[in-house]
């Protein structure tokens, strides 16, 4: 019944999956963080940039973005992130950063509703104590707001997982690519949407529940 | 209303540690410190009386500058205020600050809270940020909760515990804005007594609080505020027994006979 799985590397295409969705993971928190506090920085610029960068990003499609990075920076301007002769490489290392990009934005907002929670007293009782601004927020502010927020950011790494599906489009050959190829070479289209959808809901239930207890455990009693 | 001006030597001398000049600061349309002249001299301890609105708390958070003033001058041990910044925070450090609903940091072990600014702002040796941090916590009376997160304390706790946390910077001038006012009425001596024996140790403390019991026993001075102004100011004794203006004693006799 299954030997149509014979001549395909399901496991290798969700293992790029896993690839995209932790690489991009890790730099949409590390930028997502930056933003948010530069949203919430006393400098206008700053808190100018980061309003624009995630109200624009946030707002363009997925696949635009992911495109763009294909068609846009490495077609036009070249841009090959250090893989220029490896195309596989080149086009996994673009759909990071297209994904980096678009989902920092919801890293963004997740954690600047966090920084809401944080009572003011928090912050001005660091200032009293000669605390800067950097320091102010590194370790007071940011640390009870991540806390306080690792349930929405399950849902946006969830998200993530799912999204990674888009650098099928410039044919980075990850679990939805693989699946449009086995689909129009088999007549199974059942059995495999059937694989590829619990493939999925393999990689993010064990997510969701894992945030979910991590987030009761770490919460900040007050 | 009458207004009575104190007379002051305006030449401010080296042991004048707090000086404020002619500070005016607004919310809005409300005036809420008009024309403040203040000067705490070092070893001083000062508490500020008066109906809520009358701007006491926002005079205690002008001194660190976490309430900013329209005009005027504040200087601490001869330096003027200086904009946010590097600067501030340095001088920051050498006024300790204890709030009315303690803002311990709530992510961090009492014994964390103690250490913090120690290792952070003063560059302490982690063994010794310790080992004061816990000497400090024994001194008010809470060593043995060191390991403890805040919500595990009661208030009267917390608020020494905070006590210790500023304690800890070896800061010149303390500033109290109302520190018991959150707590349970048998919490409230655990915390004046540790204030209480501030004072004695020569701590120069600015105490905004509704304690008058405290204010009778351990200030040098009284400062009483209303509207925006201060009233009037003099030593305890005379401040409770013979207040000058009619504010003073319109407030008085509403709190003092009940």
């Amino acid at each position: 019944m299954f030997d149509f799985l014979e001549g395909y590397d399901v496991l290798g295409a969700f293992w790029t999956t896993v690839q995209l969705t932790l690489l991009s993971a890790v730099g949409s928190l590390i930028w997502g963080t930056v933003l948010a506090g530069m949203r919430v920085s006393p400098v206008p610029l700053m808190r100018g940039f980061g309003t624009a960068y995630v109200n624009i990003v946030r707002n363009i499609p997925l696949t635009v973005i992911i495109v763009f990075t294909s068609l846009g920076l490495s077609n036009i301007f070249g841009v090959a992130l250090g893989a220029a002769d490896d195309f596989e490489a080149k086009f996994f290392r673009l759909a990071v950063l297209g994904l980096i990009a678009y989902t920092s934005t919801f890293v963004c907002e997740a954690l600047r509703s966090g920084i809401n929670t944080v009572p003011v007293g928090q912050a001005e009782a660091a200032r009293a104590l000669g605390l800067s601004f950097s320091q102010v927020l590194t370790l007071i502010v940011l640390p009870q707001a991540f806390r306080t927020v690792i349930g929405p950011l399950a849902n946006v790494l969830i998200a993530l997982t799912k999204n990674t599906t888009v650098a099928a489009a410039i044919g980075v050959a990850e679990a939805a690519l693989l699946m449009k190829e086995m689909i129009e070479n088999e007549a199974q289209l059942l059995l495999i949407s059937t694989i590829f959808a619990l493939g999925f809901v393999v990689l993010t239930l064990p997510t969701g529940l894992l945030l979910g207890w991590l987030g009761k455990r770490l919460a900040v009693k007050r | 209303m009458t207004e009575v001006s104190v007379t002051k030597d305006a030449v401010s001398t080296a042991e004048d540690l707090v000086v404020l000049k002619n500070v005016n600061k607004h919310f809005g349309a409300l005036h809420v410190l008009q024309d403040i002249d203040l000067t705490i001299a070092r070893g001083e301890v000062v508490v500020v009386i008066g109906p809520s609105g009358s701007g006491k708390s926002t005079l205690c958070r002008t001194i660190n500058r976490l309430e900013t003033i329209d005009s005027g001058d504040i200087t601490i041990d001869g330096k003027p205020l200086p904009q946010e910044g590097k600067e501030l925070a340095r001088l920051r450090a050498d006024v300790g600050m204890v709030f009315q609903s303690f803002n311990l940091f709530a992510h961090k072990t009492v014994l964390e809270n103690v250490m913090l600014g120690q290792l952070k702002v003063r560059k302490a040796d982690k063994r010794a940020a310790e080992e004061k941090a816990r000497a400090l916590l024994d001194r008010v009376g809470v060593g043995t909760q060191a390991d403890k997160y805040p919500a595990q304390l009661s208030g009267g706790q917390q608020q020494r515990v905070a006590i210790a946390r500023a304690l800890a910077m070896d800061p010149k001038v303390m500033l109290f804005d109302e520190p018991t006012s959150a707590l349970d009425p048998e919490m409230i001596n655990e915390v004046l007594e540790v204030m209480q024996q501030l004072a004695r140790d020569g701590m120069t403390m600015v105490v905004v609080t509704h304690e008058m019991g405290f204010a009778r026993s351990a200030a040098n001075r009284v400062v009483f505020m209303a509207d925006g102004r201060i009233v009037e100011e003099a030593a305890p004794d005379q401040f409770f027994s013979n207040p000058r203006s009619d504010r003073a004693k319109d407030f008085l006799s509403k709190i003092l006979h009940h």
